[in-house]
């Protein structure tokens, strides 16, 4: 019984890894299976040679370079932004008593419901006043204010750290902003790791934005000129599985290399809430 | 907490980022989009003030009460299909059985991929011809050539199928809500000789539903907003079959510059969101059980 038990078990789990990981197998494979084995069928599983040219060619056909520059400008920047921002504005909610605290925290959390569809149209409009369209202003200068997830996020850190520390480091002469800086920073280093890798998947994997924002080819980032790719290319799946898989290398790697903070983030979040 | 008696304002320097930025890139759009849906607003060009007339306008456009159905639609099926599934998978990773770590990672995986790579990845999987998917149902339930993209009957279903790949976060937090319950509760239920099904019933859904009630708002606000797939895997097509709502808003916007009209669109939708995630909160006193309350 438990035997029969045991097989169907890992029957289930293999059927849901197939769901799983079976369609980013197929996009690796139909991205350097040779042009004769894309529509054929019944579908070829296992291509008859690696086609590395479908990489080369499809990278060509559009200034993807360009565009990879621009999706890192926006990745680094961002990034940047958000630290300086959101350590700071953790720090001040966790870290101090101060009339109107809780009143403030509670409305940072509810501004995670508004729907993008409510404040993507003026800011639109205030971007269009500014001139930042066709600008990678919006998707940086924004991020220097910090953003509700990830103060949340740097708060839960700050919050399990004993209030002795401070004292101490009061007692010794330092001044708010050195104790924040000296001693709190270091000590948040694995929260600000988190924050870094759910950023970069943010910003990397952006599409709408993008979409929204930017109408001149030179401003294009990665996924924005990946999705056009699609359009202008659509008989040529190899090509377009080809750019696809390139731009899906680095959340992947990503992923495999850093798994332990993204399932932390995703936790810490949710159940200490 | 600092026990000595600071300078009032240093707690607002360290908060001052958010609070601008709360100013300026949060609440001022969110009034002033307010503002705006009281006005004709093209692109380029003078607004133009018209009462409300894109309100009166909006509920007598068959193309909302239509883009509202689909999203209804998609919503329906998705939210609880996403929330079964994800449980379902945290369960079977929450066993004693080998690999359940490896299970995890290839679970999740699919996540972090871009919205732009799933569309054009299941694009080519629900390819009416060539399609990995149809040729596997045709060689395992011989169902032969479902148009999975441009039949009216199966596009909304085929965004269902393509989102509940990444359900990896929802399972994530129901696995760490699973971890959670008191390993004592199960030996109890054992030695009274309560079978799986009881135990499930008894002991793991009440001391999920905090749990439950947490993804299904956050699946549910997403669910609403859903436009990158339907953008790219369907194009709201065919016959608008799959035009959801926030494509509704979008076009209105930025294809047919009408930002005043689109700005009413968007508040009708905000509204409708923050009614559903009451009505979850308010029946959430009938069925969600927290630990530690009566």
């Amino acid at each position: 019984m438990n035997k029969i038990i045991k097989i169907g078990y890992y029957l289930v789990m293999i059927v849901l890894s197939i769901y799983f990981i079976g369609p980013i197998y197929w996009m690796i494979i139909s991205a350097i299976k040779p042009p004769n084995e894309i529509f054929t069928y019944p579908p070829v599983f296992f291509p008859s040679k690696i086609n590395f040219k479908n990489f080369v060619d499809a990278w060509n056909a559009q200034p993807f370079a360009l565009y990879l520059k621009n999706s890192l400008i926006i990745v680094l920047f961002n990034t940047l932004g958000q630290v300086f921002s959101c350590t700071l504005v953790a720090y001040g909610f966790a870290r101090y008593k101060f009339k109107g605290r809780e009143l403030l925290f509670t409305i940072l959390l509810a501004t995670m419901m508004i729907p993008w569809d409510v404040t993507m149209i003026p800011q639109y409009v205030l971007f269009k006043a500014l001139k930042w369209i066709d600008t990678l202003k919006p998707f940086i200068i924004p991020a220097w204010f910090g953003s509700p997830f990830y103060i949340f996020l740097l708060r839960q850190f700050l919050l399990t750290i004993p209030k002795e520390l401070e004292e101490a480091a009061a007692i010794d002469g330092a001044n708010d902003f050195q104790i924040f800086l000296r001693i709190f920073i270091p000590l948040i280093i694995p929260a600000i790791m988190v924050l870094i890798i759910f950023n970069f998947l943010t910003c990397w994997n952006d599409f709408l934005g993008p979409l929204i924002f930017i109408n001149n080819p030179q401003k294009y980032t990665l996924m924005l000129g990946v999705a056009q790719f699609r359009g202008l290319h659509h008989i040529e799946i190899n090509k377009i599985m080809a750019i696809t898989t390139i731009a899906s290398i680095p959340p992947l790697v990503l992923y495999i290399f850093a798994q332990r903070y993204i399932t932390e983030g995703i936790v810490s979040v949710s159940v200490k809430g | 907490m600092r026990i000595k008696n600071k300078k009032e304002y240093i707690p607002f320097l360290f908060l001052m980022p958010w609070i601008l930025g709360f100013l300026i890139f949060t609440i001022g759009p969110l009034f002033f989009s307010l503002v705006m849906s009281f006005y004709k607003w093209p692109i380029v060009g003078k607004p133009v003030f018209i009462g409300l007339k894109n309100y009166s306008d909006m509920f007598k456009d068959p193309l909302f009460y239509h883009s509202l159905k689909v999203t209804f639609k998609y919503v329906l099926w998705y939210v609880p299909l996403n929330t079964i599934f994800a449980l379902l998978c945290a369960i079977l990773i929450n066993t004693n059985y080998k690999f359940t770590t490896l299970f995890k990672a290839l679970f999740f995986l699919p996540t972090v991929v871009s919205g732009v790579a799933i569309a054009i990845v299941w694009s080519w999987i629900y390819d009416k011809e060539y399609g990995i998917l149809n040729y596997i149902l045709s060689l395992l339930l011989k169902i032969e050539g479902i148009n999975w993209l441009g039949d009216t009957r199966w596009s909304v279903f085929s965004l269902v199928i393509a989102s509940l790949w990444t359900m990896g976060n929802t399972m994530l937090i129901f696995l760490a809500g699973l971890k959670g319950i008191p390993k004592e509760l199960y030996e109890a239920a054992y030695i009274d000789g309560a079978t799986w099904w009881p135990r499930f019933i008894k002991i793991t859904i009440p001391m999920l539903s905090p749990t439950i009630l947490f993804n299904l708002i956050t699946t549910l606000i997403s669910a609403f907003q859903v436009l990158t797939l339907a953008l790219l895997l369907t194009g709201g097509g065919p016959a608008r079959s799959s035009y959801v709502y926030a494509m509704y808003v979008y076009h209105n916007a930025f294809r047919y510059s009408k930002l005043g009209y689109a700005s009413a669109n968007a508040w009708i939708m905000f509204l409708i969101i923050l009614i559903l995630t009451l009505i979850l909160f308010k029946s959430s006193n009938r069925w969600v059980y927290y630990e530690g309350e009566k």
